[in-house]
């Protein structure tokens, strides 16, 4: 089997999974996913798939419910431990690794959980700090100067009060952003987005968008989206990959994957109203 | 009309199937000897998880104090209303039954010992149980499903010992301290009964106090309320930790801490009071 070219086709070739290609790091792929099998009785969930993550670019990995996209992130964050396939990050691959290694890798990470999975026995500023204070013994000063800068720079110092505030008293938009700090604060080189936009108005939807755009340009992270919202997908996806059935049936850049005429695909685009049912490919509403 | 072949050795009995349904038989068999492995397996490794944490860095002493807050002086009033009147209707038991010997002035003793090894420390597990164990098992399962446990394993931070250790030890430690304030508040509550409504003695219900109860009966009691901390609270938790799904099975699971700890409690009574036998017969 030959590792993925650079030039990676849309449609994913379940075959290109590489072993010893794999073992380096790569600068344009800063995850590789091969072969990944999750079950979880009676339900096959993950059936070999096979996934690149674009190093710096904003990813989105896109897919009904129920097809295993949360699993899928998961994975990536070590949360759950795959019955088959391999995860490579920077050229190692992580599936084997002990608690202890897990732990020094998910420092690498952000994540942003679907609903922000604040902690609700903690105000904002606990709730941000809370990873650094948790690391490392860093003095007081320096985590709130990091705290304050992150509530600045994702314009949440102008809510009255947001540093003693509890999570039940923010809103959805709100939580959404201190979780990102919370994400950020650690400064991690990939952040994970769980449906980020679930549950948002349009206004707020759009915010979040934007909120990962920046991040994404103002901290050069590597970003990894999950999401079933079209309308933002194509807005800020720099790399989009569907997972249907347990495996990823068509990756690319915005316009490779609204040019395939896979049928669960074009029935995804098409039922999100980006384009007119029946519409030739391409033909972006 | 024939048998049905699996039944007489007919063709259709082959060899293959014959394994298949001898195999079904011991696994009917061994089924409920499973699940009883199984339900304290899985428990034994929480609570050995637990008390693993106990002993590796980081200390998190604000956690410790916090739930002995919640477990201990949170649950401070209703142990002294249960105990206020659990010590009262034992007063009141006692007397009807010792004045049928004309005895009555040993209520103070009879009192004393109940609460001290038997009242006490079940009452006080079945309050802390009903109370903080429920609360155990609702904030835990919330925080699971709304995933604030997954994201404490994403900052490296292990959820079972920033989480169970705490609430385990913090029960474990309050648990003599509230069976001791039962024993306190119930024998004021005897007191309270036996003197101004049956007009007992003072001296006598004081004598036969101190006469009859002994350090032992304390210890007995202390020691009983530490086990109950360990089975209620690993009960507790276990059900919290393991929540799938949503708000429902937060509620099922809550139903459940409460329905194992107090039946864990109770029943490991049973046995607690057949080893304190065995080492130290009771001698009048």
């Amino acid at each position: 089997m030959s590792p993925p070219s650079a030039n990676q086709p849309a449609v994913v070739d379940p075959s290109s999974a590489g072993g010893g290609a794999l073992a380096r790091r790569d600068d344009r792929w800063q995850i590789r996913v091969r072969g990944l099998h999750k079950s979880f009785p009676p339900q096959h969930v993950l059936r070999g798939l096979d996934l690149d993550i674009e190093r710096g670019r904003t990813n989105i990995i896109i897919g009904g419910s129920g097809q295993g996209k949360s699993v899928l992130m998961k994975h990536l964050m070590g949360l759950l431990k795959p019955d088959a396939g391999e995860i490579w990050v920077d050229g190692v691959n992580v599936v084997p690794f002990g608690d202890q290694e897990m732990a020094k890798l998910r420092r690498k990470y952000g994540m942003v959980f679907q609903y922000a999975a604040l902690f609700d026995s903690m105000n904002v500023v606990e709730n941000i700090a809370f990873p650094l204070l948790e690391r490392y013994h860093l003095p007081k000063s320096e985590v709130m100067d990091r705290v304050r800068d992150l509530l600045k720079r994702l314009d949440l110092e102008n809510v009255g009060g947001i540093e003693q505030k509890f999570p039940p008293e923010l809103s959805g938009g709100q939580r959404k952003r201190v979780g990102l700090a919370r994400a950020l604060i650690d400064r991690p080189e990939i952040l994970l987005y769980d449906e980020p936009t679930t549950g948002l108005d349009p206004v707020a939807t759009k915010n979040v968008d934007e909120m990962i755009q920046r991040t994404a340009h103002e901290f050069g992270v590597t970003s990894v989206v999950i999401s079933h919202d079209m309308a933002s997908t194509f807005r800020i996806g720099d790399r989009i990959s569907m997972l249907a059935g347990g495996k990823i049936i068509v990756s690319g850049t915005p316009e490779e994957v609204l040019q395939s005429q896979l049928p669960p695909l074009r029935e995804f685009v098409e039922m999100s109203g980006l384009v007119a049912p029946g519409a030739g490919s391409g033909a972006q509403a | 009309m024939t048998a049905p072949s699996s039944v007489d050795g007919a063709p259709g009995d082959t060899a293959e199937t014959r394994p298949t349904i001898a195999a079904s038989l011991i696994e009917a068999a061994l089924a409920p000897i499973r699940s009883v492995l199984t339900y304290a397996g899985d428990r034994t490794l929480l609570l050995s998880g637990a008390m693993a944490g106990l002993f590796r860095k980081p200390f998190r002493l604000r956690l410790f104090l916090e739930q002995m807050d919640f477990v201990g002086v949170g649950s401070l009033p209703i142990i002294c209303l249960v105990g206020l009147f659990s010590g009262a209707v034992s007063a009141q038991q006692a007397i009807a039954a010792l004045r049928i010997f004309n005895q009555e002035r040993f209520v103070g003793a009879t009192v004393g010992i109940s609460l001290a090894q038997e009242l006490a420390p079940v009452f006080t597990a079945l309050m802390i149980t009903a109370r903080a164990g429920s609360g155990m098992a609702t904030e835990l399962g919330s925080m699971r499903i709304t995933e604030q446990i997954d994201a404490l394993t994403t900052f490296a931070v292990d959820p079972i010992q920033y989480l169970v250790t705490p609430r385990i030890v913090a029960t474990i430690l309050m648990m003599p301290v509230m069976t001791m304030v039962f024993n306190i508040v119930g024998l004021l509550g005897a007191y309270g009964y036996s003197i101004y409504f049956e007009h007992i003695d003072l001296g006598q219900f004081l004598e036969q106090f101190t006469y009859w109860t002994d350090p032992k009966d304390y210890i007995i009691g202390a020691t009983k309320a530490a086990v109950f901390g360990v089975t209620l609270s690993v009960a507790a938790c276990y059900q919290g930790f393991h929540v799938r799904g949503g708000a429902k099975e937060v509620g099922l699971a809550t139903t459940r801490a409460v329905v194992a700890g107090s039946v864990s409690v109770l029943v490991s009574d049973y046995f607690l009071i057949d080893i304190f036998h065995i080492l130290w017969p009771y001698q009048p």
